[in-house]
């Protein structure tokens, strides 16, 4: 199977997209960047880059307060940013999507703004072993507050959720369930639909982190039913510091503010406070206007290569480097579930992952060594750490070629 | 980028490969647990000191190779000296990982100076460090040593002094 022959299979030009991304060009001293940390973020294409410039040049100023034309094509284009990622997970409706800071800042607001007013002593939460710890400590302090439980969904060795195990796990107490659409660490994609009709089945709400899966997979909140959803701009090719909360209005409606402040509220006296109406209600403060417009182009861009062609291309990569990987002798792949997205965690016998990471960048490939903000899957696992290679739909099978390459001269230095 | 070969020495990989007085002490006299939060590495020292001089030394723990390397060869390098002199030379190793000793004025480095290279690689200084902070906890009874304390490690109160008995951190894999 050479390189040149699958390319032009493909049902994209790798090339071609690769051209977009101006950082893809890096030298890392002699070599050629091969950029495999895309799960812990992605790299942004000019469009996005040129997009956040027109509106810091042509467009900036505070959203819903002035008259004048700049506030407004500012608020304009804030909330079309807005519909723009409504259109790309298929929300409702557009006061569904809420813009918060990332993933983190979205699973706090659901924490703050639905689990500090409906979850009570004894009542539980179900997480599972794959979860990120950002949405594993939100749910442990509610529970240090309320007296909550958190009761967790083991996974088995290939780290697939146990769904018999998760299913026993309901009583009358339990009022949420928080869980991963794709596993950070191990790739491992969780059948999400079967989960939250369950879920429903017993008056149960259901969180989805979807940080790992956005970026990959065509998502649907609606086929999906999930009452929220959460995820991240910088993984997505959009800016630092923008992400989204989808919820369901009847349910957002029924929530708390999680901040106070500007923007967030009808009238204001010292007596009593109105709230706003949804998304406003939990915008508080001036937003990442910016970052959220650039997302909002992040997904435009995306949308025009379409999420299967990329879904499609990063499976071959996925495949490729699995069928590689599996056949060299000293490398253990942790996580091998059958539905998984292009994530490939490992280790190599007798060296650390740390050193694999530091003798890898000599080679110019950047991937994440360490425990991935998981460490009850590491612990799973009985190790300290791994090695993740993730990809993007701007990664080539020369680019795996080059991480095996790397691997191998890992394993001479430590011979 | 030409430190990360430098860094990976045949010295280093030698003593990664075979750490020298790696394991337990029976009858320490100081203990201290170093852990790097970072990536989950944990290193145990143990020492016993006849007098103020250093009779016996070891150490174990599952760590990267600079990690493993660094604590083989201080264990090394400290056995049979004082605690002045190992505290001295504590001081002087992480000047050296943070770049801030001239290893051309006068000092007690020698062999120690293959991880002068970690200077240049911040995420990796604290890997170099650890077994050295994990010493001079131990010097002073601290049960658990971090590199994520305070800015000044060396000078700053460490978490969780409780000088009861050690166990291992529940969940780390211990090979």
């Amino acid at each position: 199977m050479t390189t040149e022959r699958r390319l032009a299979t493909e049902p994209f030009d790798v090339e071609r997209i690769r051209a977009d991304f101006p950082i893809l060009q890096l030298q890392i001293g002699a070599k050629p960047l091969v950029y495999l940390d895309n799960a812990a973020s992605s790299q942004m294409p000019q469009q996005v880059i040129d997009r956040l410039v027109r509106y810091q040049t042509t467009q900036h100023a505070n959203i819903n307060r002035a008259v004048h034309y700049l506030s407004e094509t500012a608020t304009a284009e804030y909330e079309a940013a807005r519909r723009k990622l409504q259109r790309f997970i298929n929300a409702p409706e557009e006061r569904e999507v809420i813009f918060t800071s990332g993933t983190t800042d979205a699973i706090n607001l659901v924490m703050h703004g639905y689990g500090r007013k409906f979850i009570k002593a004894g009542d539980e939460i179900i997480l599972t072993t794959l979860e990120h710890h950002s949405n594993i400590v939100p749910w442990q302090m509610l529970a240090e507050e309320t007296g909550a439980v958190i009761r967790v969904v083991p996974i088995n060795d290939a780290g697939e959720l146990l769904i018999d195990e998760y299913e026993n796990l309901f009583n009358m107490r339990t009022k949420l369930v928080g869980v991963m659409h794709v596993s950070n660490a191990l790739g491992s994609i969780n059948p999400l639909k079967q989960m939250i009709a369950f879920a429903h089945a017993h008056g149960v709400r259901v969180l989805v982190d979807g940080a790992q899966a956005v970026p990959h997979l065509q998502v649907d909140v609606q086929d999906l039913d999930c009452d929220f959803y959460a995820f991240s701009g910088h993984k997505l090719c959009g800016p630092t510091g923008i992400g989204v909360l989808y919820g369901k209005a009847a349910l957002l409606e029924k929530m708390q503010p999680f901040k106070g402040g500007g923007d967030m509220i009808l009238s204001v006296t010292f007596e009593k406070t109105i709230y706003n109406t949804i998304p406003h209600k939990f915008e508080a403060g001036t937003p990442p206007i910016a970052a959220a417009i650039g997302l909002g182009a992040a997904v435009d861009y995306l949308s025009a290569i379409g999420m299967d062609a990329i879904a499609t291309h990063e499976l071959d990569l996925l495949n490729y480097a699995t069928a590689q990987m599996t056949r060299m002798p000293g490398v253990c792949i942790i996580g091998t579930a059958k539905n998984k997205a292009a994530v490939l965690s490992f280790t190599i016998d007798g060296v650390h992952p740390h050193d694999v990471g530091t003798l890898l960048n000599q080679e110019g490939v950047a991937l994440r060594t360490g425990h991935h903000c998981a460490q009850p899957v590491m612990r799973r696992f009985k190790v300290p750490a791994t090695a993740r290679a993730s990809f993007a739909f701007y990664n080539t099978l020369a680019e795996v070629d080059a991480l095996i390459a790397g691997i191998r001269s890992v394993q001479k230095v430590f011979a | 980028m030409a430190n990360y070969k430098a860094l990976y020495q045949e010295v280093i990989l030698d003593h990664n490969k075979k750490p020298r007085n790696y394991g337990t002490l029976a009858h320490a006299s100081h203990h201290a647990v170093g852990h790097n939060p970072l990536c989950g590495d944990h290193i145990s020292v143990a020492l016993s000191l006849d007098r103020e001089c250093i009779d016996c030394i070891a150490f174990q723990g599952e760590s990267c190779a600079i990690c493993k390397a660094s604590a083989s060869m201080m264990t090394a390098a400290v056995k049979g000296k004082t605690r002045a002199d190992a505290e001295m030379l504590i001081q002087e190793f992480l000047a050296m990982a943070t770049g801030k000793l001239d290893l051309d004025s006068p000092n007690h480095i020698g062999r120690l100076a293959v991880f002068s290279g970690v200077r240049d690689l911040p995420t990796r200084v604290k890997c170099a460090i650890l077994p050295w902070h994990t010493l001079h906890a131990a010097f002073n009874s601290l049960a658990i040593a971090s590199t994520e304390t305070a800015e000044d490690p060396m000078h700053a109160p460490i978490g969780n002094a409780c000088r009861g008995p050690l166990s291992w951190p529940s969940g780390i894999n211990w090979r």
